[in-house]
């Protein structure tokens, strides 16, 4: 937000890339991409696309952010320095330090972490590509690895962007809506539970918006939710015709 | 905030448990209420503009400072906005020494979209010369005691420094921009549109407003919300998870809430203290 965009996002109905409002880019995802990691994932929402690895169960460290009686959940989300038009220096910024926080607590909730005293789970993340949309992104590709990696879970979180075209509620931001739109709400849902796991949101909004937003993003994840159940079942048999 | 190593014994959390499920708070309050808020301003007479927010024995300072800058690519005709916030030692025992953790950082992020969201400074009016000078609004936030909902203590800090704030003169000599500190004019603030924010957690399954930091190490789930003249500007769900119907309700109940606190910022932006009482 901020400034005026270049081109306008909504002509007839219709925004910049001819989705409707309530349209979804093409979502990719496949499972298993890191040899190394115990779980990976590489997941794209139109041309964003975010590469997540897990690493453990493994013994926390530095030694003093064990706990007794429960793992830790450790995320970094951090995005590549060619990632955007200019080049973002590497060194993280508080934006990236805050993305990471409330990723995290995105997806602690699913995580039956009282298994795994003295641990950590260690999910990074890394925008190889940004048009928008990154943060949701990132916690579908963090959901999708830590299942990949076989960390029980209570169920799969799935992250859909809303956003604001002058009046109109749109759903799954591109760069340029991100940029010049008039609202922001990026949402993370635990589908089956109907739980909300991560909600922020900047720009206007009435309170009537918002409830509007978040029955499009239940509405908008219910495809990308199957899309992950198919993906990590299409894993597992793979794996089970190779071996 | 969920600071891990604060640990309240269990036959104390059983109780508060107890008293929540009746609709009680160890401090006598009910869920929705808030603590007493008191707000003084101009309290640091270094800074352009300060307040001191107090909700209960939380207690943040806030001190605003005007500086020349640049402006950024792509908003060349406003001053720029920018928002830090600390949590110095002294204002816990949790709290150590360094630079800003991500709880901080956090904490100074939503206050500034809060802010930038909002309409509530007109940053147009900062602009010096466009393209190549305006000012810079520094908006330094420091947690001087820690008694829970550092959120809500920490705009309230900010919006009363801005609104009391005032801006130096610029001078332009030909190419060159100075600040003539000796003559200034008050910031230009829309108080229709001033931001505030109302943090929810969750306990059980019970919601309440303004926690403790005792009840912030109970809770299991937490939720900001800032309004702005009746439209959410900004929202930060922190830690747990919510269902879309408590969404609902902490977004009308945060709305009435936020009516309240605002009547108290508007009656407290008189309160300029003789000595520096905090």
């Amino acid at each position: 937000m901020g400034g005026k965009s270049p081109v306008p996002l909504l002509v007839d109905g219709k925004r910049v890339d001819g989705r409707l409002p309530e349209d979804h880019r093409s979502v990719t995802m496949r499972v298993g991409v890191l040899p190394n990691a115990s779980g990976s994932a590489l997941v794209g929402y139109g041309n964003t696309v975010v590469l997540a690895a897990v690493y453990g169960p493994r013994e926390a460290m530095p030694r003093h952010i064990a706990l007794p009686d429960t793992g830790v959940l450790r995320v970094r989300y951090h995005m590549a320095p060619f990632s955007t038009d200019e080049r973002k220096s590497p060194a993280p910024t508080r934006r990236e330090i805050e993305i990471s926080k409330v990723v995290r607590q995105a997806l602690e909730p699913v995580i039956f972490l009282e298994q795994f005293p003295k641990s950590s789970i260690d999910v990074f993340l890394e925008v190889l590509q940004a048009d928008g949309s990154t943060r949701v992104t990132s916690i579908t590709a963090a959901s999708l690895a830590l299942a990949d990696s076989g960390i029980p879970m209570r169920d799969l979180v799935v992250g859909v962007s809303i956003g604001k075209i002058g009046d109109t509620v749109v759903v799954d931001l591109n760069k340029l809506e991100d940029n010049y739109g008039d609202g922001d709400m990026p949402i993370a849902v635990v589908y089956r539970r109907s739980w909300i796991t991560l909600m922020q949101a900047d720009g206007s909004w009435t309170v009537e918006e918002v409830k509007k937003a978040i029955g499009l993003a239940f509405r908008a994840a219910e495809p990308i939710y199957k899309m992950e159940r198919d993906t990590l079942k299409g894993r597992y048999s793979e794996q089970a015709i190779v071996s | 905030m969920s600071y891990p190593f604060e640990v309240i014994p269990s036959l104390r959390r059983e109780a508060l448990m107890r008293l929540i499920s009746d609709g009680k708070r160890s401090d006598g309050r009910g869920l929705y209420d808030y603590r007493q808020i008191d707000i003084k301003v101009g309290l640091v007479r270094t800074a352009d503009g300060s307040a001191l927010a107090s909700i209960g024995n939380t207690k943040v300072i806030a001190g605003v400072k005007f500086e020349l800058g640049r402006p950024f690519e792509d908003t060349p005709g406003e001053g720029n906005l920018i928002v830090n916030l600390e949590t110095p030692p002294l204002a816990s025992p949790t709290f150590e020494p360094g630079p800003p953790d991500e709880n901080a950082i956090e904490l100074a992020r939503v206050v500034d979209r809060a802010i930038r969201h909002s309409g509530f400074v007109d940053m147009s009016t900062l602009a010096i010369v466009q393209g190549k000078s305006v000012y810079a609004l520094w908006v330094d936030v420091y947690v001087l005691n820690h008694d829970g909902n550092l959120m809500d203590a920490s705009l309230l800090a900010a919006v009363a420094a801005l609104a009391t704030s005032q801006v130096p003169k610029s001078v332009i000599d030909g190419d060159v921009v100075k600040l003539d500190k000796s003559t200034k004019v008050p910031l230009s603030v829309n108080m229709d549109k001033m931001p505030l924010t109302v943090t929810f957690n969750k306990i059980g399954k019970y919601i309440l407003a303004d926690a403790n930091v005792e009840e912030e190490v109970l809770s299991e789930g937490r939720f900001t919300v800032a309004f702005s003249g009746g439209d959410v500007v900004s929202i930060q769900k922190s830690s747990g998870f919510f269902t879309p119907l408590e969404v609902e309700d902490m977004m009308s109940r945060g709305l009435e809430l936020s009516k309240s606190i605002r009547a108290k910022v508007v009656e407290s932006l008189g309160n300029r203290p003789e000595s520096f009482i905090i």
